[in-house]
C-alpha cells in the first residue's frame, strides 16, 4: 500500500560473485534501513542473493517512451555491431 | 495411537526442550500474523522470522527426542500445557504490531547473545547455536529498528510502543532463571543493550515492582492453552495423521 510515509525503493540483487546486480522489483519502506530489510525479506528468501542494492525509486532517471524511435530504432539496422561474425577458438572457453 | 507422551527430564532434555519450546511458541505466535501484517513487506518479514524460529525448534526437539526417545512432532504436538517449559513472555498474545515487535525485541536481545555464548562452548547444543545466532542477529536488528521507529514515530506509535513495554517487562526476568548445564547471560548486559535501543526510541524502560515466573516449570498464563489447542488440534483429532 502506497502512503507518503513509505515511499517506493527499487531493489537490485547480485546472485553470484562476478555477476552484476540485477533489478528484481521494489518495496515500500519508511527509510533506507527498513527498505534494505524489506528487500532482504521479500527477495532473498530462497538463497537468491549475495548482495543487495537499494535505490529510491524517485532517483531513477527513466528514458521517455515518446523518444523510443529516436533512441533505439537506429541500432536495428547495424547488425555488424553484434559479435556474431567471429569464430571463437575453443581454448577461449565460456565468454 | 498415543495422544499424550511423558518425557524423561534429563538435564540435556530439559535444556533442549526449554529452548525448543521458546522458539516454537514464539514462532507460532509470529505465524499468526501471516496475511494480517500492516504491509506486505512486514508480512513476509514476520513469516520469515517465524520460520527461522520453528526451524530452530525442530533442531532442538530432534536433539531432545534423541535423549527421550521421541520424534520432533511428538514433542511439539503430544505434550500438554503443563509439560511445555517455554517462557511466559513468548506465549503472550500478539496484541498490536508494537506489542509483537516489543516481544520479539526483548526476547532477541536475550537469545542472540545467548546463542553466541553457547556456540562458543563445547555443548550438545553448540551446532544448533552456531546456526541460530545468524538468525537471531537479524531478528534483533529487525525488531530494534522497528521499535526505534515506533517509539520515535508518531504520538500514537510512541504511546503503543511504551504500552507494549509496560505490559511485557514483568515477563522478562524469567529469561535469566538458570537452566541445567547452561551458559548464563548477565542481566546487566541485556539491560544495557535494551537501554541503548530504548534511548534511540525515546521510550522509557519500565521498572515493574513484580515479575511473573513459572513458565519453565509448566505454570503458564491462560494464553498458552488456547495456542496449543489450535496448534495441536489436528494431531489430537487425528492421531498420527501425516501429510
Amino acid at each position: 500500500m502506497s502512503t507518503p510515509a513509505t515511499p517506493l525503493w527499487e531493489v537490485f540483487i547480485r546472485s553470484r560473485s562476478g555477476l552484476a546486480h540485477r533489478h528484481v522489483g521494489s518495496v515500500h519502506a519508511a527509510d533506507a534501513t527498513l527498505a534494505m530489510q524489506a528487500a532482504r525479506d521479500v527477495y532473498t528468501r530462497r538463497g537468491e542473493g549475495l548482495s543487495v542494492w537499494i535505490v529510491p525509486s524517485n532517483a531513477i532517471i527513466a528514458s521517455d517512451p515518446a523518444d523510443k524511435e529516436m533512441m533505439f530504432e537506429p541500432t536495428a539496422s547495424k547488425i555488424y555491431r553484434h559479435p556474431t561474425f567471429y569464430e571463437v577458438p575453443d581454448e577461449v572457453g565460456h565468454m | 495411537m498415543t495422544t499424550t507422551i511423558t518425557v524423561a527430564a534429563t538435564p540435556l532434555a530439559r535444556l533442549a526442550l526449554a529452548r525448543a519450546d521458546d522458539a516454537l511458541i514464539l514462532g507460532h505466535r509470529l505465524s499468526e500474523w501471516c496475511g494480517h501484517a500492516p504491509i506486505l513487506e512486514e508480512d513476509l518479514s514476520l513469516a520469515n522470522i517465524a520460520l527461522d524460529l520453528i526451524g530452530q525448534a525442530r533442531s532442538l526437539y530432534t536433539l531432545a527426542g534423541a535423549v527421550t526417545g521421541h520424534t520432533e512432532d511428538q514433542l511439539a504436538y503430544l505434550r500438554d500445557e503443563r509439560q511445555f517449559s517455554n517462557l511466559l513472555l513468548v506465549e503472550q498474545p500478539n496484541g498490536d504490531f508494537a506489542l509483537t515487535i516489543a516481544r520479539l525485541f526483548l526476547y532477541s536481545a536475550y537469545i542472540d547473545p545467548y546463542w553466541r555464548a553457547l556456540g562458543a562452548t563445547d555443548s550438545a547444543l553448540s551446532d544448533i547455536a552456531a546456526k541460530a545466532e545468524k538468525e537471531s542477529g537479524y531478528h534483533l536488528r529487525h525488531s530494534a529498528e522497528w521499535l526505534i521507529r515506533l517509539g520515535d514515530g508518531t504520538e500514537e506509535s510512541h504511546r503503543r510502543a511504551q504500552s507494549a513495554l509496560d505490559r511485557l517487562f514483568p515477563f522478562t526476568a524469567e529469561m535469566f532463571d538458570p537452566l541445567p548445564d547452561d551458559v548464563a547471560i548477565d542481566p546487566a548486559d541485556w539491560t544495557a543493550e535494551v537501554d541503548t535501543i530504548l534511548t534511540h526510541a525515546t521510550l522509557t524502560r519500565p521498572s515493574p515492582a513484580w515479575q511473573h515466573n513459572g513458565g519453565r516449570a509448566g505454570r503458564h498464563t491462560e494464553h498458552l492453552g488456547h495456542l496449543l489447542a489450535e496448534m495441536q488440534h489436528l494431531q489430537r483429532t487425528h492421531p498420527g495423521a501425516t501429510w
